[in-house]
């Protein structure tokens, strides 16, 4: 048999996030999820991975049919779809199979570790049917969501505009009222859409475009700001077969991500592209915001999985590669670089950095499962800007070690370090850049509301006292829990701060805030590796390890989290003030 | 048609470790998989009940922590799974092992349907014995295919099966009626990766659990340790080969390196240059 290699993730890392730490048998039988991993494992190296390179140098094309992608991409779907992963977390009388968003997460996370362009049009889909079975009618459910959910058609989210990014109030895409049918109210949209992702390819049998629009006033003019934005499904091909007005107005050249063909759409350049609201005018944003969570998890599962493929290929090279000689010894045969310090150091690093973001995510994932209690939702939302962009920015980091341990062979394109490289460095930008999910964690998790901050602070101690009975592990929690009580001092300080000036060192406040986090889920860890049964040489060697990338991580990152704040305290305008033309 | 598959969990050879001062197989916290014969065997049976239709039942002896292989198997689409466990049968050997699945299998055929095939792997990876299968067919009075390398047609009108079986020096084609045991050998096939459907499917099953009673055994002298006259005297860990490395030049082109790599192998053994000159003689 086949069995899936350990190239993609560490099977042991993932069991022991998912059993051992996450105790994801309690709610789901281990052995299930057990298999679904194997088979994500196993899917993922055989028809994603193989066509990682191809996908990178045979960009999507345009042409008057509309936009080809790689075959094998089509090809990795469609398996992907037989063996019932787009179906995996929905509920079953969608046709789903009701399994937790974490053993869908940890699944997901293969694939993308495998090849992320891929695995880019499944996860679009998923967030595209999810949002119509939550906000649709039964018959736009039926007529949209189903289809995805077996994996026969495709979703897109088409919010951005070449004007409109980060800030959505700018949207001028127009819906105007067109009467109603079976499926509800329809409008006529009339818009371009930028940096739609899946917006256009030959893979799939019909493709649902969820757009952002405004509804017109009695004076014809769009209301202002995001309050007015609605929701509505524009599939590509009508329900009676013909073709919408949606049309490809061209293909966006992207650094990395290459095989998700990345479009700028138009809606509505003849009659107006036929779309039917979701729910009620208006709701729109909010709509997207409920199930933001979800996609913010999974872009930083993303960058986590890259992140922690490069790590897996450096300690593959760093084993084989010979170079250089240990210090202090100037003769005999060259050695395996893994014996160098510094390397050891980057290796360490990388390890910190991939499996921390991997379980932080996996950690968030279990906490949108349990949204039924309020104290998991409240501290769900004020981790999520955490785990969207610490491994978004630290998963890349260990990218940017990987290029350095692969040296001069890291920089070309015969290795996939550097192509890891250039896909994780989208995750940073997109679905909210760190700038923004700075702002939204300082802002909206903290000083408007911060009741979530005592539960978060719960976690820390609660871990740092199983710490401290630990022998091995004694010393770690009280660096930890100093660096919570300068966050909660810095905190003071920007409460009484003018608020026009208290975002000046949002970022460096969320570096802070997120190395803490990932302290707490390292310690988490750590104390879960502490108690694992080590009889066996296989499991000593992993619990070790889990204890020595910790130890690494308080000792080499946590000092941090002082400097950063030592800037945000300082309150430096510097920045903020100075007149444009200095720069 | 109804096929049993007979498969084993095993520790993952790959993870053990003989001690070094005491010489014992060092088996605590080795995970365990289904023997990777077995799965050869299993993918089989699950082609030609995709192709014909009917029934796969695997069936393992073990402890009850062995229904976690079967629970595997479920998740790859075996429609049914029987647990044979009791402490009784602790310490079998090969005779009393396959004794005791003989006895399992005549009930299978009883109540699920006789099994027009019986397949197992050619071995398993623990013991390498290769003699429960054949063991097993002629306690049952089956034929026996063994070293199966391909099943070349199955004709259920006449009620039998064609395969190619490994022999030393050659393939062999075979042809048996039904009823029949086969042991198939590795890379035979790829095994499939299930769905998550089956996955759940696997969870929700019943694994239908039977004890030494329940198959019927009444003299119990045959079963585990009492009915097993194979006894291990001694196991050991082979001492490390002495065999020197020699570096090829590795300059110049793939030919040129492929040549002198070729002229270092016959300037060590001259016998293997004489035997290539006389087979390429031959051939013209």
């Amino acid at each position: 048999m086949a069995e899936a290699t350990d190239k993609l993730l560490s099977r042991r890392d993932v069991q022991f996030c998912l059993h051992d730490w996450l105790n994801i048998g309690e709610t789901t039988d281990a052995e299930t999820v057990d298999a679904i991993i194997d088979l994500s494992a196993r899917l993922a190296e055989e028809h994603f991975l193989s066509h990682y390179k191809a996908s990178d140098t045979h960009e999507p094309s345009l042409d008057a049919d509309g936009v080809h992608i790689l075959p094998q991409i089509g090809e990795a779907l469609g398996h992907y779809a037989d063996a019932g992963l787009f179906a995996a977390g929905f509920a079953e009388e969608l046709g789903g199979f009701d399994l937790p968003f974490l053993a869908c997460a940890a699944s997901f996370a293969h694939f993308a570790a495998a090849n992320v362009a891929t695995a880019a049009y499944p996860m679009l889909t998923a967030a595209n049917a999810r949002l119509i079975a939550a906000f649709g009618s039964p018959a736009q459910v039926e007529a949209f969501a189903r289809p995805q959910i077996a994996g026969e058609w495709f979703g897109t989210m088409c919010l951005s505009e070449p004007q409109a990014g980060s800030s959505l109030a700018e949207i001028r895409t127009r819906a105007q009222p067109d009467g109603e049918d079976e499926l509800g109210q329809r409008y006529r949209l009339q818009g371009n859409k930028m940096w739609i992702s899946g917006g256009d390819q030959d893979v799939s049998g019909n493709i649902v475009h969820l757009v952002l629009a405004k509804v017109p006033g009695i004076d014809g003019k769009l209301p202002d700001g995001t309050a007015g934005l609605s929701l509505f499904i524009a599939p590509k091909i009508l329900p009676d077969g013909a073709r919408n007005d949606v049309s490809v107005a061209g293909l966006n050249h992207k650094m990395g991500y290459r095989g998700t063909a990345n479009c700028l759409l138009n809606f509505g350049e003849n009659n107006g592209a036929i779309g039917w609201l979701v729910g009620q005018p208006g709701e729109g944003l909010r709509q997207m915001f409920m199930m933001m969570n979800e996609a913010r998890i999974s872009v930083g599962l993303g960058a986590a999985a890259l992140g922690y493929r490069s790590y897996l290929l450096s300690l593959q090279y760093a084993q084989e590669r010979l170079q250089g000689r240990p210090m202090g010894v100037r003769d005999g045969e060259p050695v395996a670089i893994i014996h160098h310090p510094d390397v050891r150091r980057m290796l360490l690093s990388q390890k910190a950095y991939a499996e921390g973001s991997l379980a932080l995510c996996l950690y968030c994932a279990k906490l949108v499962d349990a949204h039924g209690d309020p104290d998991s939702t409240a501290l769900l939302d004020l981790l999520t800007p955490i785990a969207k962009t610490w491994p978004s920015e630290y998963g890349l980091a260990a990218n940017d070690i990987a290029i350095q341990i692969h040296g001069g062979y890291g920089y070309t394109r015969e290795f996939h370090v550097e192509q890891l490289w250039r896909d994780n460095r989208l995750n940073p930008i997109h679905e909210g850049t760190t700038g923004i999910q700075a702002m939204d964690l300082l802002g909206r998790k903290i000083l408007r509301d911060g009741s979530a901050l005592p539960l978060l602070k719960a976690k820390l101690e609660a871990a740092a006292k199983r710490a401290e009975s630990i022998e091995e592990l004694r010393g770690l929690a009280p660096s930890m829990l100093q660096a919570w009580s300068a966050i909660e001092a810095c905190l003071q300080q920007l409460s009484d701060r003018p608020a026009e000036r208290a975002f000046d060192n949002a970022t460096p406040f969320l570096w802070a805030f997120g190395h803490v986090v990932l302290g707490w889920i390292w310690l988490e860890q750590a104390v879960t590796a502490a108690r694992l049964d080590r009889s066996a040489e296989t499991q000593a060697h992993f619990a070790e390890g889990k204890i020595r990338a910790c130890r690494h991580f308080f000792d080499s990152e946590l000092p941090k989290v002082a400097a950063w704040l030592c800037a945000v305290e300082a309150g430096s305008d510097t920045a903020a003030t100075a007149p444009i033309e200095t720069f | 048609m109804h096929i049993v598959v007979c498969i084993k969990q095993v520790p993952d050879s790959a993870q053990i470790r003989v001690h070094p001062v005491t010489n014992t197989i060092m088996r605590q916290g080795v995970p365990t998989i289904i023997n990777p014969y077995d799965l050869f065997a299993l993918e089989e049976a699950l082609r030609l009940r995709d192709k014909f239709g009917g029934e796969v039942t695997v069936l393992t002896m073990g402890p009850p922590t062995a229904v976690e292989s079967l629970r595997k198997a479920l998740t790859f689409g075996a429609d049914r799974a029987v647990l044979l466990t009791d402490r009784y049968f602790a310490g079998s050997d090969t005779l009393a092992t396959s004794f005791a699945l003989s006895m399992a299998l005549k009930k299978i055929g009883a109540e699920f349907g006789d099994p027009a095939i019986i397949f197992t792997g050619k071995q398993t990876i623990d013991g390498d014995t290769a003699q429960v299968g054949p063991g097993i067919a002629k306690r049952l009075d089956r034929n026996q295919l063994t070293y199966v390398s391909k099943i070349v047609e199955t004709d259920l009108v006449n009620r039998t099966i064609t395969v190619e079986r490994r022999a030393e020096g050659g393939v062999q084609v075979l042809q048996s009626r039904f009823p029949v045991l086969i042991t198939m050998l590795e890379a035979t096939n790829e095994m499939r990766r299930g769905s998550v459907e089956n996955a759940l499917k696997a969870a929700r099953a019943e694994v239908v659990t039977w004890n030494a009673e329940a198959v019927g055994i009444e003299d119990l002298t045959q079963c585990g340790l009492r009915g097993s006259p194979t006894i291990v005297k001694k196991v050991f860990a082979p001492g490390g080969r002495t065999d020197e490395v020699q570096l090829v030049d590795n300059e110049g082109n793939p030919e040129a390196r492929a040549n002198a790599l070729i002229d270092a192998i016959f300037a060590r053994s001259p016998d293997v240059e004489k035997d290539l000159f006389d087979q390429a003689a031959h051939h013209f």
